[in-house]
């Protein structure tokens, strides 16, 4: 089986805070990670390579040159190759004008039975990037991926979550499941595998390399453009009450019953 | 466009490297340098940003596009049923979309794919829909991500609308995808606001970005059309009025062979109890601060007594203590409440993002430095295990 696994490096968002004073973000000391969906997607991916010998896990990422760093983060876990598409007219890329240069990319590794990328990325949560890929490529999708229960010979069945319980889906090879969380456990990178993969060259390719017209990608084939950005207001800071702990309790439902949050006691 | 930098004005003082939230800028030789990473968020054009002015925005060469866009009109609304029930997102959208399509002069319609459900046409007339295309065919009977995108988008092409809006459920946030780039057009996922711009008619689209740290107002102007999923329980839902009327249109609904790549074999309904959020009028959510999965015990307690429901933070999902499906938030549920108690969540921007639009919000923490006190209206520093009962015997 070929596998193909689509990864985004991205800033991790939960250690983003707020400048209170100039009200941007604090960029510094962010750490770059690997995407945590993409994490359960490469992991199903190397689940089935120790399932079914012979399948190999490739990983391409479209990002710039220091996502380098999170190929071989991949390749440490057990994926066989890694592709970087970094250029600068890639830069500034909307979910459309990505899948265009992921499906490019895809299309140039050539022969694939599966494609898994993660649900969505932690900096952009659009979790669109996974079946537009499909579309460019011509394939069917299934999103929300929590299990794989069968590989046929022709087909993949797998469990969809829904908000209220999942659905059973019988998808056409080759396809794109996109991951999320309760799918599996990402392993860990094993140090002799990290050794391989410093090892291992990462392909880095350009527009030229996957024969892309400059105008059908990055920013100028976006369609959606930031008309602007900024940091959500705050709420006011409101009352903090004061006391004993009986004394807070009892102020606190005085108040909210006078102002009608709660009925009068 | 692209951002620049006027190298006369720049002093290399490095504003822009800690400031930028891609880490796009270097500065070498005193001069800043726009690297690849830059995804124009345009945070960098703020004033404060750069107090010298060197950074600019300019546009370069643009593609040009076939579509004309002033042969794109009216609102769409996709009317998402489940077991022949209206989603109630697609009804707050069609509430949404009638205000969107006032203020552009144009009509509100709702597209409907289902295996005889003709009784959903009337009731989404009666909350507003000028108009109904329906797709009546049993492959339609469940959502099916080819059969829906195929008939969507055939109507799209043919009706041409020029606003496409969505519920971001599990459902939404898969059609929209498909549909937009059949479209080659945006698509904004889970905006938690919609506006026109007075001036061109043009959808401004806000969404949360960055985990809820940033929010972006996007547009789509030269494509058509303009598409966005939107968050269930931020838009207002219509009243219902009886015996409302609009006009029906059947779609065409034919399927080759090879179309529908995909097959739903069962929909299992999950066993555990349905949490909802969005309906409650009092939430009481724990976090961290729990320190165990019995702590939501106390929390019950006191929402039974409010008649409210329990609610929680990532963090005590992702403890195990509760399902997902409790879960405030960025990645969980968005609410808005009449009361709003928080217990034990120290206040994460993806936390906030998803509840501090709560009409009244308590916090109740250890740590009178938590972030969550700077959206609460009342506070209350100390021990949960302590307060909370405190509280329910105040309450009588």
């Amino acid at each position: 089986m070929k596998i193909i696994v689509l990864a985004k490096q991205v800033p991790d968002t939960n250690e983003v805070k707020i400048d209170p004073v100039k009200g941007t973000l604090i960029r510094e000391g962010v750490p770059s990670i690997l995407n945590p969906d993409d994490a359960n997607a490469i992991e199903e991916a190397l689940a089935l390579k120790d399932q079914y010998p012979g399948t190999t896990v490739d990983v391409v990422s479209m990002g710039p040159p220091q996502a380098t760093y999170m190929l071989r983060e991949c390749l440490a876990m057990g994926a066989d190759n890694a592709y970087l598409l970094s250029s600068r007219v890639f830069g500034g890329a909307d979910t459309c004008a990505t899948s265009t240069t992921l499906a490019a990319g895809v299309k140039k590794i050539g022969d694939y039975d599966i494609i898994f990328a993660g649900r969505q990325a932690i900096d952009g949560d659009t979790a669109q990037v996974g079946p537009q890929t499909a579309q460019r490529l011509g394939i069917p999708s299934v999103t929300y991926v929590q299990k794989i229960r069968e590989i046929k010979d022709k087909t993949v069945v797998v469990e969809r979550a829904l908000e209220d319980g999942y659905e059973v889906i019988e998808i056409q090879k080759p396809c794109v499941l996109t991951a999320i969380k309760e799918l599996n456990t990402p392993r860990y990178m094993s140090v002799a595998q990290i050794e391989e993969a410093y090892k291992k060259e990462i392909a880095v390719w350009d527009e030229k390399a996957l024969n892309v017209d400059p105008s059908d990608v990055g920013l100028v084939a976006s369609p959606t453009q930031v008309h602007k950005s900024f940091t959500p207001p705050p709420k006011g800071a409101g009352e903090m009450l004061t006391g004993t702990v009986p004394e807070m309790a009892a102020a606190l439902v005085a108040k909210l019953t006078e102002k009608h949050v709660l009925a009068d006691h | 466009m692209a951002i620049k930098i006027i190298a006369e004005k720049c002093k290399g003082c490095e504003l822009c490297v800690k400031g930028c939230p891609q880490g796009a800028f270097t500065v070498k030789d005193k001069l800043a340098i726009v690297g690849p990473e830059c995804n124009m968020c345009n945070q960098c054009l703020e004033p404060k940003f750069c107090p010298f002015g060197a950074i600019v925005k300019v546009e370069e060469r643009s593609k040009t596009f076939a579509v004309d866009i002033t042969q794109y009109h009216d609102v769409w609304v996709f009317a998402e049923q489940r077991d022949g029930q209206l989603m109630g997102v697609s009804v707050e959208l069609l509430g949404e979309g009638k205000r969107l399509a006032a203020e552009i002069g144009c009509k509100v319609c709702a597209v409907l794919c289902g295996d005889n459900v003709d009784g959903l046409v009337d009731e989404l007339y009666e909350y507003g829909a000028d108009k109904v295309y329906y797709a009546n065919a049993p492959e339609l009977k469940t959502y099916n991500t080819d059969a829906y995108t195929h008939v969507i988008y055939q109507a799209i092409l043919k009706h041409k609308p020029e606003i496409v809006l969505m519920g971001a459920t599990h459902i939404g946030r898969d059609l929209g995808p498909c549909l937009a780039v059949k479209c080659e057009t945006g698509l904004t996922a889970d905006c938690t606001k919609l506006d026109i711009d007075p001036e061109d008619k043009k959808l401004m689209q806000t969404r949360p970005a960055f985990g809820g740290n940033l929010m972006a107002t996007i547009v789509c102007p030269s494509h058509r059309p303009q598409m966005s999923t939107v968050r269930p329980g931020v838009m207002q839902k219509p009243e219902r009025k009886a015996g409302q009327k609009g006009e029906r249109i059947d779609l065409e609904v034919a399927f080759k062979s090879g179309d529908i790549r995909m097959e739903v074999l069962e929909i299992v309904k999950a066993m555990k109890e349905m949490v909802s959020l969005t309906d409650a009028n009092v939430i009481v959510s724990g976090g961290a601060g729990l320190g165990n999965a019995d702590g939501f015990k106390l929390l019950k307690e006191l929402a039974d007594k409010l008649g409210g429901v329990v609610g929680s933070s990532r963090a005590a999902v992702d403890a195990g203590w509760i399902d997902h499906s409790h879960q405030v938030g960025q990645t969980g549920t968005t609410v808005k409440p009449s009361l709003y108690i928080a217990c034990g969540i120290s206040g994460a921007i993806q936390h906030l993002a998803g509840m501090q639009s709560s009409d009244y919000i308590v916090a109740i923490n250890k740590s009178e430095n938590a972030p969550i006190f700077e959206v609460a209206d009342y506070g209350i520093v100390g021990d949960l295990y302590k307060v909370i009962p405190e509280i329910i015997s105040a309450l009588g």
